[in-house]
């Protein structure tokens, strides 16, 4: 049985690839990570706009209250040799690059058109097999066109893959009007894969304090759907690679995924929930399952139920509300007045 | 040989050489000398390695004298061993340098000398401790300047090798410890040529070694201790020789040449001046200026105090001088004359004795004192000096750089001899410390010192303030070297980055004809005019100057720099002064920026250049009128309201005219008196607090955690707001039985800070906007004017009876008045609010030992003091001893009061009959326990002193002088935690191991904070403090924990943040237990590297993390079915980084050192649950037997 697959140009050994999570903080934890199976990793997200915060936060605090008072000039001792920058970060990619034979896949949050180009070099030098794009803007602007926000994304992944020579992968969000055709727009770009979706903190309201407060739960199963359908969508239509996130939680999820035309599953919940050694449950019912269905390759499922492999493609089109009417409609009309 | 430059100060110079030259240097923080301390701690931390290619062993110690201590233990088992210290700190160091010297020991000590604590304490610079330790036995060596600092620093160490005698090498605290100079460096390779690696494997050889073991230290008695004194003469009488051995090695490695006394001057000068430190340097000035106008005089410099050489002294005196002047930095109060004096004076005396001078040639020697605590030391009062030798009958002894109108002691002088070279920029910058000015101006001394071939000195002068404080930079750049060390007296650049300065100082008043004067102004080149105080636009106009002006706040916020003005100013300065080509000075800041500022960000790097751009494009020229038009004077200083003390003398130490104030004018003792900061109105913050009446609940919680009491509040009948001047506010007070009575909040806001703690407490909010509270931060202009009707109406509200309240609620403590108000803590101040609370509950009955650091400086630090008193006239007591000796100094303010208390009840028994039998048993059985009880015997107190009035006799007397101790008093003892945990531990420990009734408040901010942030052994484990730099790896002592074995003592532990309400009850049970009481108070610092308007936030999360668990032992309950250990806050609920990631001292470790940060992370998360197990286990072990199951 032959589980691997194709992503970003990689030839991976199955596509279950373990995304950017705390998980990926430790080079003994993505040796784990491979042991238990994974195909890849998906490094945690390096955060430009944390680091530049930190970096003014640091000047500020360690300045504050300085040079006023002639007994306290300053408050800490003024250390030279440090600088808040993403070494650690790349260093951890070195480091696990030469601990693991997986590719190892960076993943960036850039805050500049600078730090976007800059981080991502970086992250190549460092020996990262791939980069990964995580990129989210909260357009608040009133007078900011949607055509406008979908323009800086294009352009932040065109100079991104035209400065490194490594894969590059873009998770993508789904607040565009038109998904298949942002999707469409990063492919001409040149990417190498688009990731479907990413989740974001939302903020929430906490009822006793009166305050609003960032959220972030771990997905569920039932929020697979949403990927899933664009995937199955968009599979045969791009020549990017797809990798599906959110709501992996079993081998079934990752079946769905493949069969709707995604290269790689991706999944951080359930190792979260779970652990690593998941991967190893994941693959081995995967596994049954293709037995059970006799498929013999990851490549024989990719899209077996995509919009353009189903009966009713217009099936991936149709809301749920749709659907209820039509139901309706197949089964009452006769009873209606028109 | 080519020099190599660098840009230091005289710390960083000597503890440059210090480090290098040594294995072990134990270190204890100490105002102006912690920088050398801290600078070896950081370079340990970075692993730089000494002259022998090893890193250094660099340990804090816990006082001056254990440093001392641990360097003559490291000296005696043969390690290179110094230390750094000043002032209170040398003095705890003598009994070591005895045995250090009498053992003949080579060693360093690297001094900033500073003034000792007498009528008052000082932080300034003068010989009073050097000249305090000159009987010990160790060498003093002065250097006068930065570059001497350096260059003794070494000669010291190699002639403490090559003598054996142990040498105190010091320079002049401030002036020469903190000046920015440009100096040139000594390479390696000299200095391992000028140490002989013989004289080290001599010194190790001495140790004390169990291969080869000798005993030192003995005992030793009549019959030899005096022979054994008398062994060491011939290492003295050959040190002299080797330092000029050592001077003459340096000056020919280096070319710069030194004498143990150097002579400069006219050949045959007839006058001369002896002195010694900085203030050479400007006599030196001096006498260039007079001997160009065809004076002859002359001056020694000393620089080797000790082991005084009369034979190189009488050497280096011209032999024709006819006058010497000798000057000292030090007062000897009722000596013949000063120290250095009286050695001259023997000297040349003995030179007539032995016939080695001829009576007729001996010159007439006369001694004064100058300069103490940093008082500025001028060519003018050198120039007076040697008019005063050239007088018929010079006073003998006299003083210069003051008006004595007392003892006429003083010469006068002219202050127009200004001696400042033509060829130099002189420059001066008025700044907030907040601004950036001075970090800017020293940015711009490297800038030219680097860049250029010009000489650099930078000296910056800070106020007494730890919050809003101005400074002054005064910075010299120019071709000859400069060695003016005093302030600039005629600028030819002014720059003010403060439109409100002008309105406060003359900020004008040292510029020369035709300077440039640079203002940040709000308003434009065609508006600012308007809005200059006339004397300000006369000046302008009469001294020609060219006036430029920039809103450098517009340039900051459109730049992005935020508030940070600093590098928009640099740049002005650099475009308009001409102390540079202005393109090239563009250029030069630029590539500053990018050195200072890369590895913080290349975002911090790109908003600077952008300042830098955007500056010249705002900077313009005003064009002067012809005339001061100006309608407006600069206000006065203080109202004149305020009383004559604080108008005559308290408004010149505001305006920085306290030089001007006469001897006379001083009081003799250091008594001064309380609650003169309600005078200084600061206006220091435009954002305030602004009441919503409607909103408020009048819980108090604002009140009780305002930091500079600068929120009150006052219920009263409503009918009083008839006479409410407009603009008053006030609400129905809440609560039952209140009708008819209304309540005030108000914000006293001239006084604020700004800092914000009181809105993140406020739990009203408005139900429309949540993001407003009862209380919120607005800019003040359109509230000040009622601000100032309603302030003084508030203040004249009738106000609540004490007896009414219950002072453990904060809704009752807001109506009791605070007796320390306004200090000039840091805005958002984590200690304050308990010093303020205390004073609200105990206020007129209190007296306060106040251990030195920040308490010391906010409570007693002149010109202006909170400590305050009521309409009675009572308030509380305070005053500052020292910093180790605290405990005992409170403890003796307890021994006083029990005393003559115990005295006042038996002259009342004794007295019964004649005062009545009755009084006398309500006088000797009242029931103080309450506010109303002790009122109640107040009263009866004053009617006693009246009876006693009438009553003939000692006893009458007696008792009349002590009647007011029969109502009881409460003696606190304050301080933080380097007192209470470190230097003051063993006089804290033993004062509560009495049974006196003391009550001791330990403001617990984990470092050092008035120095700057040093490591004490109250600081956590993980957190970066200064001697700490690679983080405090040992736990955080449980100070607590150890009074609470002893039983008797009451102990808590407080977080005002946290819980309140727990923190009143705390203090008001320690007042009422009369036993020993320690209160441990978690206080939040700007050393935390927070932001201060959270303070409460992170006090409250550090009770949750289980980091600062709350408890109180009542001892009183000792017996009883309560237990007496309440563990008043809930078990760890929170993982403790929830806590520590919120704070700079803990995330400095993970930027640094990775790998160190985590695993000191999760060690102190164990500790957490180690304690609160322990804590817990204490809860358990006092249950009663009772709760066993009873089946």
């Amino acid at each position: 049985m032959d589980l691997s697959t194709t992503y970003m140009g990689m030839k991976l050994k199955n596509p279950i690839v373990p995304s950017a999570s705390p998980i990926s903080d430790q080079v003994d934890s993505i040796q784990r990570l491979e042991d238990a199976g994974a195909s890849a990793v998906v490094m945690f997200s390096i955060f430009e706009e944390q680091l530049r915060m930190e970096a003014a936060a640091m000047d500020h605090y360690t300045t504050l209250g300085t040079n006023s008072f002639a007994e306290s000039l300053s408050y800490f001792p003024e250390i030279d040799d440090y600088a808040i920058s993403p070494n650690r970060y790349l260093d951890l990619i070195q480091n696990a690059s030469n601990a693991v034979e997986i590719p190892v896949i960076g993943s960036l949050n850039g805050f500049t058109n600078e730090g976007w180009i800059e981080y991502a070099k970086q992250i190549e030098q460092a020996g990262a097999k791939g980069l990964e794009l995580n990129m989210y803007f909260v357009p608040t602007d009133l007078r900011r066109t949607g055509a406008e926000v979908e323009q800086e994304y294009i352009d932040i992944a065109r100079a991104v893959k035209s400065s490194i020579s490594i894969p590059v992968a873009v998770k993508m969000n789904p607040f565009f009007s038109s998904i298949a055709n942002m999707a469409h727009q990063l492919d001409q770009v040149g990417i190498d894969a688009l990731v479907l979706f990413n989740r974001f903190i939302q903020p929430d309201i906490d009822l006793e304090e009166l305050e609003v407060v960032p959220n972030l739960t771990l997905s569920n199963p039932t929020e697979i759907r949403l990927p899933l359908r664009w995937i199955a969508i968009l599979h045969g239509k791009l020549s990017c690679s797809l990798a599906a996130t959110r709501g992996v939680h079993s081998a079934n999820e990752v079946i769905k995924y493949i069969l709707a035309g995604a290269d790689v599953v991706m999944s951080t919940a359930a190792i979260l929930r779970q652990g690593i050694p998941v991967i190893d449950t994941m693959l081995r019912d995967l596994k049954m399952w293709m037995e059970r269905q006799e498929y013999e390759s990851v490549e024989q499922m990719k899209g077996a139920l995509s919009q353009k492999s189903v009966k009713e493609p217009e099936a991936f089109e149709r809301a749920q509300y749709i659907k209820t009417l039509e139901h309706f409609k197949r089964h009452h009309a006769a009873m209606m007045p028109w | 040989m080519k020099s190599t430059y660098t840009i230091l100060d005289g710390n960083e110079a000597a503890a440059s050489i210090a480090y290098k030259l040594s294995e072990v240097c134990a270190i204890y923080p100490i105002t102006p000398s912690s920088t050398m301390g801290e600078l070896a701690d950081q370079w340990m931390s970075e692993g730089r390695r000494n002259l022998w290619n090893t890193i250094p062993s660099v340990v804090e110690m816990q006082s001056e004298g254990g440093a001392a201590g641990a360097v003559h233990g490291a000296l005696q088992t043969g390690a290179l061993a110094c230390t750094f210290t000043a002032s209170q700190g040398l003095l705890l160091m003598i009994p070591n340098m005895y045995k250090i010297a009498g053992e003949l020991t080579s060693t360093v000590f690297h001094v900033s000398a500073r003034s000792l604590a007498c009528q008052g304490l000082s932080i300034f610079g003068d010989h009073s401790d050097v000249m305090a330790v000159r009987q010990t036995g160790f060498a003093l060596l002065s250097s006068n300047s930065v570059q001497e600092a350096l260059d003794m620093a070494l000669v010291a160490h190699a002639a403490t090798l090559k003598s054996r005698i142990p040498f105190l090498h010091f320079f002049d605290g401030f002036r020469t410890s903190h000046e920015v100079s440009k100096i040139k460096t000594i390479s390696d390779e000299i200095i391992r040529s000028m140490v002989d690696d013989d004289d080290i494997f001599a010194h190790r050889n001495r140790a004390l070694d169990s291969e080869h073991p000798v005993i030192r230290g003995t005992a030793q008695n009549p019959d030899v201790y005096f022979q054994g004194r008398e062994t060491v003469n011939t290492f003295y009488d050959k040190t002299p020789g080797i330092v000029a051995e050592i001077m003459a090695q340096l000056g020919n490695l280096t070319g710069r040449s030194y004498q143990l006394f150097d002579y400069v001057g006219d050949p045959d000068a007839e006058r001369v001046i002896v002195i010694m430190g900085s203030g050479a340097e400007t006599a030196s000035e001096a006498i260039d200026a007079l001997r160009a106008k065809g004076e002859k005089v002359g001056m020694i410099k000393v620089r080797l105090f000790r082991p005084f050489s009369s034979e190189h002294l009488l050497k280096a005196i011209p032999k024709s001088a006819t006058s010497i002047a000798v000057l000292d930095r030090t007062k000897e109060p009722g000596c013949a004359g000063e120290p250095l004096f009286q050695d001259v004076v023997t000297a040349i005396s003995d030179a007539v004795m032995v016939g080695a001078m001829a009576a007729a040639d001996m010159p007439r020697v006369i001694g004064g004192r100058y300069g103490l605590s940093s008082k500025e030391f001028t060519p003018a009062m050198v120039k007076a000096v040697f008019d005063e030798l050239g007088k018929d009958k010079p006073k003998p002894r006299f003083t210069v750089g003051i008006q004595d109108d007392v003892t006429h002691l003083s010469l006068d002088y002219d202050p127009a001899f200004i001696t400042e070279s033509p060829a130099a920029t002189r420059a001066m910058f008025y700044g907030l410390g907040a601004d950036g000015t001075v970090g800017a101006n020293k940015n711009s001394i490297k800038i030219i010192g680097e860049e250029t071939e010009y000489n650099a000195q930078g000296y910056f002068v800070y106020d007494s303030k730890k919050s809003g404080s101005q400074t002054v930079s005064h910075l010299r750049f120019g071709p000859d070297p400069i060695r003016s060390t005093y302030l600039i007296q005629s600028a030819n650049f002014v720059g003010c980055h403060q439109f409100q300065f002008i309105n406060q100082t003359d900020v004008l008043a040292h510029i020369q004809e035709g300077g440039v004067f640079l203002l940040n102004s709000p308003y434009s080149k065609d508006e600012v005019w308007a809005h200059l105080p006339r004397e300000m636009q006369q000046q302008l106009i009469s001294k020609k100057l060219s006036f430029y002006v920039i809103d450098a706040y517009a340039v900051a916020a459109q730049t992005g720099m935020g508030a940070r003005i600093n590098t928009i100013m640099q740049t002005c300065f650099f475009a308009i002064s001409g102390v540079l080509p202005r393109e090239d000075a563009i250029a030069k800041i630029k590539k500053a920026i990018e050195k200072t500022y890369s590895r913080k960000g290349a975002d911090i790097v790109q908003k600077n250049f952008k300042a830098v751009d955007t500056t010249i494009e705002n900077l313009h020229q005003v064009t002067l009128p012809s005339a001061a038009d100006g309608t407006r004077e600069r206000p006065p200083v203080v109202s004149n309201q305020a009383p004559d003390f604080v108008q005559n003398v308290t408004a010149l130490m505001m305006a920085g005219k306290g030089d001007e104030l006469k001897v006379s004018q001083m009081p003799i003792d250091g008594t001064f008196p309380v609650g003169t900061t309600q005078w200084e109105k600061r206006n220091i913050s435009q954002n305030v607090p602004v009441w919503d009446p409607e909103l408020c609940t009048q819980c108090g919680s604002c009140i009780l955690v305002c930091p500079h009491s600068v929120i009150r509040a006052a219920a009263y009948p409503e009918s009083v707001l008839a006479a409410a001047p407009q603009g008053f506010q006030s609400a129905p007070l809440r609560g039952k039985n209140t009708e008819g009575m209304a309540y005030t909040l108000q914000i006293f806001m001239e006084d604020c800070t700004g800092c914000g703690l009181c809105i993140g407490v406020c739990p009203a909010r408005n139900k429309q906007e949540l993001g407003l509270r009862a209380i919120n931060m607005e800019n003040k202009d359109p509230h000040m004017e009622a601000c100032k009707t309603a302030v003084p109406f508030f203040e004249s509200l009738p106000t609540v009876s004490a007896d009414s309240l219950d002072p453990t609620l904060p809704r009752d403590l807001q109506y009791l008045p605070p007796y320390f108000e306004f200090s000039g803590a840091c805005a958002g101040c984590g200690e304050t609010p308990y010093v303020k609370a205390v004073s609200q509950m105990f206020g007129d009955r209190m007296m306060v030992a106040n251990a030195t650091g920040c308490s010391s400086i906010y409570g007693g630090n002149l010109p202006t003091t909170p400590w305050r008193s009521d309409a009675a006239g009572r308030g509380p007591a305070w005053s500052n001893s020292l910093f180790e000796d605290n405990a005992e100094f409170g403890f003796g303010y307890r021994l006083t009061l029990d005393k003559h208390t115990e005295y006042a009840r038996e002259l009342v028994g004794w007295m019964a009959d004649a005062i009545g039998a009755d009084t006398a048993q309500a006088l000797l059985e009242a029931d103080q326990s309450t506010a109303a009880g002790i009122e109640a015997q107040r009263k009866r107190v004053q009617a006693l002193r009246t009876k006693l009035e009438s009553i003939e006799g000692g006893e009458a007397k007696q008792l009349h002088s002590l009647a007011d101790l029969l109502v009881k008093r409460s003696v606190w003892i304050m301080g933080g935690d380097g007192w209470a945990y470190d230097i003051g531990y063993g006089g804290l420990d033993h004062v509560l191991a009495s049974n006196r009734n003391i009550n001791v408040l330990v403001l617990d901010t984990e470092v050092y904070s008035n120095t700057g942030g040093q490591m004490s052994k109250a600081t956590p484990r993980g957190a970066v403090a200064k001697f700490a730099a690679a983080g405090k790896t040992s736990g955080k002592k449980d100070l607590g924990l150890l009074a609470l074995s002893y039983g008797h003592v009451y102990v808590a532990r407080i977080a005002l943040g946290a819980n309140p309400r727990q923190t009143l009850r705390a203090l008001q049970e320690a007042d009422a237990y009369n036993g020993p009481s320690l209160v441990i108070a978690y206080s939040h610092c700007i050393a935390h590297g927070i932001d201060m308007a959270n303070g409460l936030e992170q006090q409250k999360l550090a009770v949750q993390t289980g980091y600062w668990p709350l408890f109180r032992y009542n001892p009183d309950l000792r017996g009883t079915e309560t237990n007496p250990f309440s563990l008043d806050s809930k078990p760890p609920a929170k993982p403790l980084k929830d806590y520590t990631y919120n704070e700079v001292r803990y995330r400095m470790l993970s930027h640094t050192h990775p790998d160190i940060a985590k695993q000191l992370a999760t060690l102190a998360q164990k500790d957490v649950h180690t304690r609160w197990a322990h804590y817990e286990q204490l809860v358990k072990n006092f249950e009663p037997a009772a709760n066993t199951n009873p089946a």
